[in-house]
């Protein structure tokens, strides 16, 4: 009853927000993007245990995706990065709807499948093997697309503006992030209380007991992966309408900023929880604004520490510490009568 | 794709371009295989994989090219960036591998790029994000037509030779060599033996971080540096250890001299614009190898 009533106002909450805070509605959305990209990351970070450092590649490369695909629908992808910009492309609402849709839909197909075939090569390795390695394939993805003319090479590409009320524009993106999370939440919060997400525990706990006794650990990691990469495309797809201009280093393929901000946002709320990626989601991006405009300049060196203190002194997270001090609202009931009568 | 060819085929043709990459590579490789060393001795003796590895080196070049700012003989600078860097591995060890030693591998690996960003933003925020290099006042020689040599390059390489000799010597015959290869080979014996590992791990930790810093300086004189190169440096590092293995020190010198020659190899051939996914593509690559081996086994790499 009362998990109703919780559900139903941040329900409420999510969709009147925007309404309420009109100044902040791009903030609100990157609120929702970190909720998305922290909660994919949970589902094989802290579920499956593979630590995965290269995320963001899936983020990357569903930007672009969406970006060829919206173009490609009306004009030549070649002739429009020559222009750079420099010549008339107009997109009409139908072109720039569909583009949306198909885009974002291709966009999470793409990445699911490279998913599937990074990982099939990747998941051999363990444990620091696996973040080094998958960092890799996120920083070669970058260098090479940085390289790669077609899709505009260093300078990146950019996206029709969307054709309505800007304002407007702001809020449709807020309602597809803040959609997309939902949707996300509610479809790993099943997935958790399912076989499936017995499946992934139980790799993480021992990977190689759990393949004595006969679970195909392969296809389980693989299927995780393209989930979590699914969701990060779709969520790339939707940022790169979001920013209509983007580049290949510092935005897409970020590496350092969304790449690892994710890892943090998960590690401060906590590891393996559903409800962990979100707290701790909604506190990163709260410290980051602060910091980013009260210590002007000294932002980064803030947010490298704050990396540092959660990972060194308080790596169980929100959640983990809320575990432990309040066990009974997780539904676990503790004896302390035993400890009450030895103290006397 | 034409470019690529016409790169290749003056290989071909002027067999003496060869010469000149590859001693160019030897000597950039012998930068690479000392801050390797360095990740292998953290790695080997604590466990911890040090992701500011890169960020100790462009850390040593900042020492020694503001030193040479304020008028100091440059060669000069490599000693101090030595001096400066173990201090600041020491404070580092002291603040945060202290407490990562033992816990699981991604925290290490977390924390130490948690170090690598405020690390970076830091030599941002004090020098800017320019690329520097202090031009040493030497000559260059020239074999041939094509293949030239300049001689800070070559004071370069035989500084990292003396170095590389100087901490070996140092870990074989010292007292406290010895106690860093013995807290290596089983801490708990060690402790028992009476050896504080708690002072032998900072030793390691700071000593990893002179080590880089001095490899640092001389990379100032004989190439460019940038707050944000230090990232594809630590990736060498590991490309290195990887390939090589822990404890394997021919090993880890023959990786670096061989990605060295490999990365200048590729700069020419698809251009300098590639250099850092050459790097990069690279450590996928040794994974993969190693990755195939282990599978023979029916193993993983751990």
């Amino acid at each position: 009853m009362n998990k109703t009533l919780l559900y139903a106002v941040l329900l409420i909450v999510t969709v009147v927000a925007p309404f309420m805070f009109p100044t902040f509605g791009t903030q609100l959305a990157t609120l929702w993007l970190m909720v998305v990209v922290a909660l994919t990351w949970d589902l094989t970070g802290g579920q499956m245990g593979y630590n995965s450092l290269g995320n963001i590649f899936f983020y990357g490369t569903g930007m672009y995706v969406a970006a060829v695909v919206t173009i490609s629908l009306v004009y030549s992808v070649s002739d429009y990065t020559n222009a750079a910009g420099g010549g008339t492309f107009q997109f009409t609402w139908a072109q720039y709807l569909t583009g949306l849709a198909l885009g974002s839909i291709a966009a999470g197909l793409f990445c699911a499948a490279c998913a599937v075939i990074i990982g099939y090569i990747t998941f051999g390795l363990r444990g620091p093997y696996f973040a080094i390695g998958t960092l890799g394939v996120a920083i070669a993805a970058g260098e090479l697309v940085s390289n790669w003319d077609w899709v505009g090479g260093g300078q990146g590409i950019a996206l029709p503006v969307y054709p309505g009320d800007l304002d407007q524009g702001k809020t449709v993106f807020y309602f597809l992030f803040a959609g997309l999370g939902v949707g996300l939440f509610i479809f790993l919060k099943w997935l958790y209380g399912t076989r499936f997400g017995l499946a992934l525990n139980a790799i993480r706990d021992d990977e190689d007991k759990a393949d004595g006794m006969g679970l195909h650990t392969m296809r389980y990691k693989l299927t995780a992966w393209a989930i979590a990469a699914f969701f990060v495309g779709i969520a790339g797809a939707i940022s790169a309408f979001q920013l209509i201009h983007f580049e290949p280093l510092e935005t897409a393929y970020q590496t350092i900023n969304l790449g690892i901000f994710m890892v943090v946002c998960v590690l401060l709320g906590g590891k393996g929880t559903l409800w962990g990626p979100v707290v701790g989601a909604i506190m990163f991006h709260v410290f980051k604004e602060v910091t980013w405009n009260y210590f002007l300049g000294w932002q980064w060196v803030a947010l490298g520490a704050l990396i540092v203190i959660t990972v060194v002194y308080f790596q169980d997270g929100i959640m983990g510490w809320l575990m432990r001090v309040r066990p009974e609202w997780f539904g676990v009931s503790v004896d302390r009568s035993g400890k009450a009568e030895a103290a006397e | 794709m034409d470019q690529i060819w016409g790169n290749l085929g003056l290989l071909v043709e002027f067999p003496v371009v060869n010469l000149k990459i590859i001693i160019d590579g030897l000597m950039i490789g012998a930068l690479f295989a000392l801050a390797a060393y360095g990740l292998a001795l953290v790695w080997g003796v604590m466990n911890v994989k040090n992701l500011a590895q890169g960020d100790f080196v462009i850390t040593g070049g900042y020492v020694a090219w503001w030193l040479t700012g304020k008028g100091l003989p440059s060669l000069l600078g490599v000693p101090i960036a030595f001096g400066v860097l173990w201090v600041v591995g020491w404070v580092i060890y002291k603040l945060v591998i202290r407490r990562v030693i033992g816990r699981d591998l991604f925290t290490s690996l977390l924390a130490t790029f948690g170090v690598a960003i405020m690390m970076a933003q830091i030599l941002n925020l004090l020098f800017g994000s320019d690329t520097q290099s202090i031009k040493l006042p030497y000559d260059t020689l020239y074999f041939g037509e094509l293949v030239d040599v300049p001689i800070a390059k070559l004071i370069g390489v035989c500084m990292a030779a003396v170095l590389a000799t100087g901490v070996i010597v140092f870990m074989k015959k010292s007292r406290m060599g010895q106690a860093i290869r013995a807290t290596a080979q089983n801490p708990r014996a060690a402790r028992v033996m009476g050896i504080d590992t708690d002072k032998v791990y900072g030793f390691t930790f700071s000593l990893n971080a002179a080590i880089c810093g001095a490899a640092g300086a001389i990379i100032v004189m004989v190439w460019l540096i940038q707050p944000f190169y230090g990232i594809t440096y630590s990736i060498r590092s590991f490309v290195i250890v990887t390939a090589a293995g822990l404890g394997n020190l021919p090993g880890v010198i023959a990786a670096g001299l061989g990605i060295g020659v490999f990365e200048q190899y590729g700069a020419h051939i698809f251009g300098i614009g590639y250099q850092q996914a050459i790097a990069v593509l690279l450590l996928l690559l040794v994974l993969l190898v190693r990755l195939a081996q282990q599978r023979r086994n029916r193993q993983v790499l751990k």
